[in-house]
């Protein structure tokens, strides 16, 4: 029976309230004990001075496989993953062709497997191709292992495409993926409007576009009884509006990714492509807001929302690059950086955020150091600074806006099933 | 004057001092006046190689610009979008990365997109001067503008001076405004709600939607262009409504200060913004701005030159 110690770290499991220097003790793979004695092991791994959490889960990650695989793959994205300490990672369905059917659902856990590096759970589509106008396969998706189901960036317009959407998954216990952006608001839209936008001469998205279909998801949720899970929210509003539905006992849950947290519209005056992001980066009060969601709980989840793309796709003009951030790798850093170096959060409640709960949403058994349960595990140098060089990345996509920027804290292993996969020299 | 003058680029008005914008204007000035005595070609530029590179279509910037390198001895080639290697595949980065090797030292850059010759600061050794980005700035629009202004009223600050139309996607707008909130004028703005950002307050100007309502206070009436092709939806009903609402007619000028000065950007919309009575009007100072064009894309670029040459010289 092979058994590996990881000695003197601090652990930390928000699921259990635990936060103490601890040996944590793997047998076969599974988490064996935790404890304040030192079982003799086959395999000691010192961990003082670290963190040792539960590996991060990523409720949104685009591998881009098959169809854009100069931009991500599997491999890629999965070795990105376990860089940025994420255990398991549910896959974008935005893919060519789109996950829509069950053999596609099949295939991204086949990738994975093959890649041998995190755990994937694919996303299912909404909508037929993305199309919003038929419902996929949702039972097949889900029999095909679908943690849930989205169309990615393209928010479904129809109310009623949406309303029939809620009633299905919920059927299949499993959670609706939203995007919300009224896209009659968004047309044509490159940043957030306001101050900058005026400014810049770059076509706006007004808050306004989000938090109408905020308010039209919420209701729906209401009526169906189903789960909606937002993307990616990014306004006061949108906050507002989520601690008032969840009050209420409204089945919603929200995320936010780490750049809408650190980045406001200001830092588009440099016309830099990599700050060009769906929803847009808004202004400071939006992002005060947002922080504020995850302090009072408010907001659930912090999510990547890695969108990778090859450098030749983000080199153009501003309008003609693609949405998006390659962000996994950065991600753990970004948030420790701004919201446990700013005091807005400690650790405890920032994993929180990124374990256990992203884990909850996606109905998996994850995000917990449980005895028992397979030992997937992050562990982190808190007081580590770094300085983010692309050329270092695993990802493909190198379209960051933190090039160059000095962040706090890095992942230093990411364990899965108690074997070490990724090791920072 | 000219040893204060550093900057390698002209990208728009907000970046300038109001400093700079008077050395601009007085060179300018001084080379309208060096023509006025016959002296209408230098040698200042010569050896030097202007690439006009165009990806939207444009008439007299082009010609204006083009004109003005060779007024200075410059060498000058032209780049225009529609028959490059663009409908190739090829970036329009790597476009001017090729024309920049066969030794161009600045390139007038027009472009579609906003940020665009910003972005090409970042790719190019060249210098760069913004001939209009999207709908981000226009500054030697804005700077034919004011020095039409204060050639014909001998001063800028203190002035009212109201823009009116399509703010919303207008680059003239935006170098306006900078430019003559710098040199200490007011500035309304003037025209739907629709073509108004709200944000627009944020720089300093006022806001009115009733062209009737701001007729008897400005000095300078700056009628912008319905720029059809950069809407989508409905931005306001019809036409012939926006004509009726905002157009600059004989009886509105009738109702202005009797010295009002009607300025355009171009090209007008007969009809639209203003009717051909006021277009060729004794107010409308149009043609005087498309001459003063002219002269400030000279001392432009003459500036730009200078400072490269600094920046050469101090490495």
């Amino acid at each position: 029976m092979a058994t590996m110690l990881i000695q003197g770290g601090r652990v930390i499991d928000p699921a259990n309230q635990l936060d103490q220097l601890l040996n944590l003790v793997i047998e076969d793979g599974v988490i064996a004990e935790i404890t304040t004695g030192i079982p003799r092991t086959d395999e000691v791994i010192m961990a003082q001075g670290m963190i040792v959490s539960p590996g991060l889960v990523d409720l949104h990650v685009a591998l881009r496989d098959p169809g854009g695989e100069e931009d991500e793959g599997t491999a890629s994205g999965t070795k990105a993953a376990l860089a940025g300490g994420f255990t398991t990672i549910a896959a974008l369905p935005d893919t060519n062709p789109v996950v829509d059917n069950r053999a596609s659902a099949e295939f991204v856990i086949l990738q994975a497997e093959r890649a041998g590096y995190c755990r994937v759970v694919p996303l299912g589509a909404i909508t037929r191709n993305h199309q919003g106008e038929e419902l996929a396969d949702l039972g097949q998706l889900a029999a095909g292992g679908a943690g849930g189901f989205t169309d990615a960036n393209r928010a479904v317009q129809s109310a009623e495409i949406m309303r029939r959407a809620l009633e299905y998954a919920r059927m299949l216990n499993r959670p609706i993926f939203a995007v919300p952006q009224d896209a009659t608001l968004s047309a044509g839209g490159l940043m957030h409007e306001g101050y900058y936008s005026t400014v810049l001469g770059l076509r706006g998205i007004p808050a306004a576009a989000e938090e109408i279909m905020v308010g039209r998801d919420i209701a729906l949720a209401e009526l169906t009884g189903g789960h909606v899970h937002l993307m990616n929210i990014s306004t006061r509003n949108s906050v507002e509006e989520l601690k008032r539905a969840k009050g209420m006992g409204i089945r919603v849950t929200a995320d936010v990714t780490p750049h809408h947290l650190a980045i406001t519209d200001a830092s588009l005056v440099t016309y830099d492509t990599n700050l060009k992001v769906l929803p847009p980066l808004r202004s400071q009060e939006h992002v005060d807001a947002l922080i504020e969601g995850l302090r009072d709980g408010t907001i659930d989840s912090i999510s990547s929302d890695h969108r990778p793309f090859a450098s030749e796709k983000k080199s153009r003009e501003f309008d003609q690059v693609p949405f998006g951030v390659s962000s996994i790798e950065t991600a753990l850093a970004v948030v420790a950086t701004v919201l446990v170096d700013g005091g807005l959060l400690d650790w405890p409640d920032l994993l929180r955020l990124l374990t256990v709960n992203p884990a909850k949403i996606l109905g998996i058994d994850a995000g917990t150091l449980n005895i028992g349960r397979p030992a997937d595990l992050a562990l982190i140098d808190p007081a580590a600074h770094w300085i983010v060089d692309t050329r270092q990345f695993f990802s493909r996509g190198h379209n960051t806006p933190f090039q160059g920027k000095t962040l706090r804290s890095r992942v230093m292993k990411t364990i899965v099933g108690g074997e070490v996969r990724f090791s920072r020299q | 004057m000219k040893s204060t003058w550093s900057r390698r680029h002209v990208l728009g008005l907000e970046d300038l001092s109001a400093a700079e914008i008077t050395t601009i204007l007085d060179e300018a000035a001084r080379f309208k006046e060096m023509a006025r005595h016959g002296e209408a070609r230098h040698s200042l530029l010569k050896g030097v190689t202007i690439c006009n590179l165009f990806f939207e279509p444009s008439t007299r910037t082009k010609t204006s610009f083009n004109l003005a390198a060779r007024r200075l001895g410059a060498d000058t080639v032209d780049f225009t979008a529609a028959a490059s290697s663009l409908s190739k595949g090829e970036t329009f980065i790597d476009t001017a990365r090729n024309i920049e090797a066969m030794g161009v030292d600045h390139m007038v850059v027009r472009h579609s997109t906003s940020g665009t010759p910003f972005l090409l600061t970042k790719h190019l050794g060249t210098g760069v001067v913004n001939a209009g980005d999207g709908t981000h700035e226009h500054p030697t629009q804005g700077l034919l503008d004011l020095f039409t202004i204060r050639e014909q009223r001998g001063r800028i600050e203190g002035l009212t001076v109201a823009l009116v139309g399509d703010i919303l996607h207008s680059r003239v707008a935006r170098s306006n405004i900078w430019g003559l909130k710098k040199l200490g004028a007011k500035v309304i703005v003037c025209g739907p709600a629709t073509l108004i950002p709200a944000e627009i307050r944020q720089l300093g100007v006022e806001v009115s939607y009733r062209l009737d309502e701001i007729l008897e206070q400005t000095d300078v009436i700056n009628l912008l262009r319905i720029q059809f092709e950069r809407q989508r939806g409905a931005f306001f009903p019809s036409i012939y409504e926006y004509a009726q609402f905002y157009g600059m007619t004989s009886e509105r000028i009738a109702r202005a200060k009797s010295d009002v000065l009607i300025l355009a950007p171009g090209p007008i919309n007969r009809g639209v913004e203003l009717t051909p009575d006021v277009a060729d009007g004794p107010h409308s100072v149009i043609l005087d701005q498309v001459t003063n064009g002219l002269f400030v894309r000279m001392a432009t670029l003459y500036l730009m030159q200078l400072a490269r040459e600094q920046a050469l010289t101090s490495t």
